[in-house]
């Protein structure tokens, strides 16, 4: 978000910085197809398993079988072509939020925009309570992101993210050699492919919350400031 | 905005959407599309190259951590006459050729292999279908055979050839390839041991390749010859491997 100053009812206000709103989009982009190609990917041996190897005599801890081709990228059962998307996907994804952090810092978009502030922390419950009922805020403090808001995103973006992406790397032969253990650490090879599948779940979960409140908050109003930028203040509730 | 035009908004994204997703489908299957989408292996091999030392050694396990029985995938017994007749001989008339860009061309039998300098390691097998099995393995490093054969300067990759058909004719049998830094690799072994028992038939006997940082599907079982060639573009497919002709990475580093 740019400013606060004049965010009066009515008037429309940049929200969203150029750089934002592209680097937005084309994590929408990698996302979607990084969940669909993941899957793809997932159904040439549709379990998980918990440490080193699947071969313990342990078993697998989640067997679901094969997920439907209408959410698998391509839509039949194509490995070699599900990780081609996967791997070009995940340099474009993990690019771009190098970007979207180093812009958030040296910009204050972070600082500004993102961390809660002290007094913050304390309306928690409150918010809570508000979303639940979801009633959202309006007038001049709906030019700010709530703080639920930016608890959500900053534990996706720095937290969420990376370890999606770490987990990732952890399940390649080479770079486990990187650091002698280090997959080890977070429980073995089959370990952090069942954490990557689940930082992935997280990460929809996320994606369905955030359409959801984007569409009950003024979806127009929403959209026109993530591709504009220009977003309207809504009104201040009556009395 | 009206509600109508709302409704008719949302309607071209859903339309947009599900075009976008046919799309990608379609892609796949255009000729101009995948070489973008494979770019992408490129750069993630020179950065694993980079940031990896060229001898950090893949991890090794404890007898404790052995999978109780190792998986068998792909071919699990080859389908081929000639490799039928060794195996019903116990190998005994097996030998591995070595060639190509070599001064000194080599003919190994398995005694020839096992007098040769050994190594043992417990390490992870990856499959790229996502499973991983750990075994123990036994074998001459490769280096050692390369050392013998005398590798001419302008050797740049190692061609494994085997003898199982994967679609019952002479041209389908399985074939792979790998390059001089993974060949000097202390862990690149040519195994004919797992477990401590001679490698049995379903694991690729009576040798099989260990490459422990890249995928299954480079470890070629049944070998039958090793080419030290410059390019791989004239062999199979020409992309280096039985998988890579069928779109899978030369590089499977992850």
């Amino acid at each position: 978000m740019q400013s606060d100053e004049g965010a009066v009812p009515g008037r429309l206000y940049v929200r969203h910085s150029l750089a934002v709103r592209v680097m937005h989009w084309v994590n929408v982009v990698a996302v979607v197809v990084l969940v669909m190609s993941g899957l793809q990917i997932f159904n040439a041996h549709p379990a998980l398993y918990w440490g080193k190897s699947s071969y313990t005599g342990a078993g697998p801890i989640w067997a679901p079988g094969a997920f439907p081709g209408w959410i698998t990228l391509p839509d039949v059962q194509w490995l070699a072509m599900g990780r081609r998307w996967h791997f070009f996907f995940a340099w474009v994804l993990v690019v771009n939020g190098i970007a979207y952090i180093a812009y958030a810092i040296a910009s204050r978009h972070f600082k500004r925009d993102l961390w809660p502030a002290r007094q913050e922390w304390r309306t928690i419950p409150r918010s809570v309570v508000d979303h639940l009922h979801l009633r959202h805020p309006a007038g001049a403090e709906a030019a700010r992101y709530n703080v639920l808001q930016k608890i959500a995103y900053v534990a996706i973006v720095f937290g969420v993210f990376p370890l999606l992406v770490l987990m990732g790397l952890g399940m390649s032969p080479s770079l486990d050699t990187l650091v002698p253990g280090w997959v080890d650490f977070f429980g073995g090879r089959q370990s952090v492919r069942t954490l990557h599948f689940a930082a992935g779940a997280i990460v929809v979960a996320f994606a369905a919350v955030h359409v959801f409140e984007v569409a009950i908050t003024g979806a127009w109003n929403n959209l026109r400031s993530m591709v504009t930028g220009r977003y309207r203040i809504p009104p201040e509730r009556a009395p | 905005m009206s509600a109508a035009r709302r409704r008719f908004l949302a309607r071209i994204a859903a339309l947009a959407g599900g075009a976008v997703l046919a799309g990608c489908d379609r892609l796949s299957r255009t000729d101009w599309f995948p070489p973008i989408l494979e770019s992408a292996e490129a750069l993630t091999r020179r950065v694993q190259r980079l940031v990896t030392p060229r001898d950090a050694l893949a991890r090794e396990y404890t007898v404790a951590d052995l999978s109780p029985k190792f998986r068998s995938n792909g071919t699990a017994e080859p389908e081929d006459d000639d490799y039928l007749a060794l195996a019903e001989k116990g190998f005994a008339e097996w030998f591995l050729e070595v060639g190509g860009l070599v001064e000194r061309p080599l003919r190994l039998s398995l005694a020839d292999l096992r007098a040769m300098p050994s190594r043992t390691q417990i390490t992870r097998h990856d499959c790229v279908e996502g499973w991983s099995a750990i075994g123990q393995w036994t074998g001459v490093p490769l280096a050692a055979v390369l050392a013998e054969a005398r590798v001419r300067p302008q050797a740049r990759y190692v061609v494994f050839r085997c003898a199982d058909p994967m679609e019952g004719t002479e041209e389908s049998k399985y074939y792979e390839s790998i390059d001089m830094v993974d060949a000097y690799h202390p862990q690149t072994i040519l195994a004919y041991a797992l477990n401590g028992a001679p490698l049995p038939v379903a694991n690729g006997a009576p040798l099989r390749l260990r490459v422990e940082r890249q995928l299954g599907y480079k470890m070629a079982k049944y070998l039958m010859s090793i080419e030290l060639v410059e390019s791989f573009a004239a062999i199979g497919g020409g992309r280096g491997g039985y998988w890579e002709d069928r779109g899978y990475e030369w590089y499977a580093g992850i």
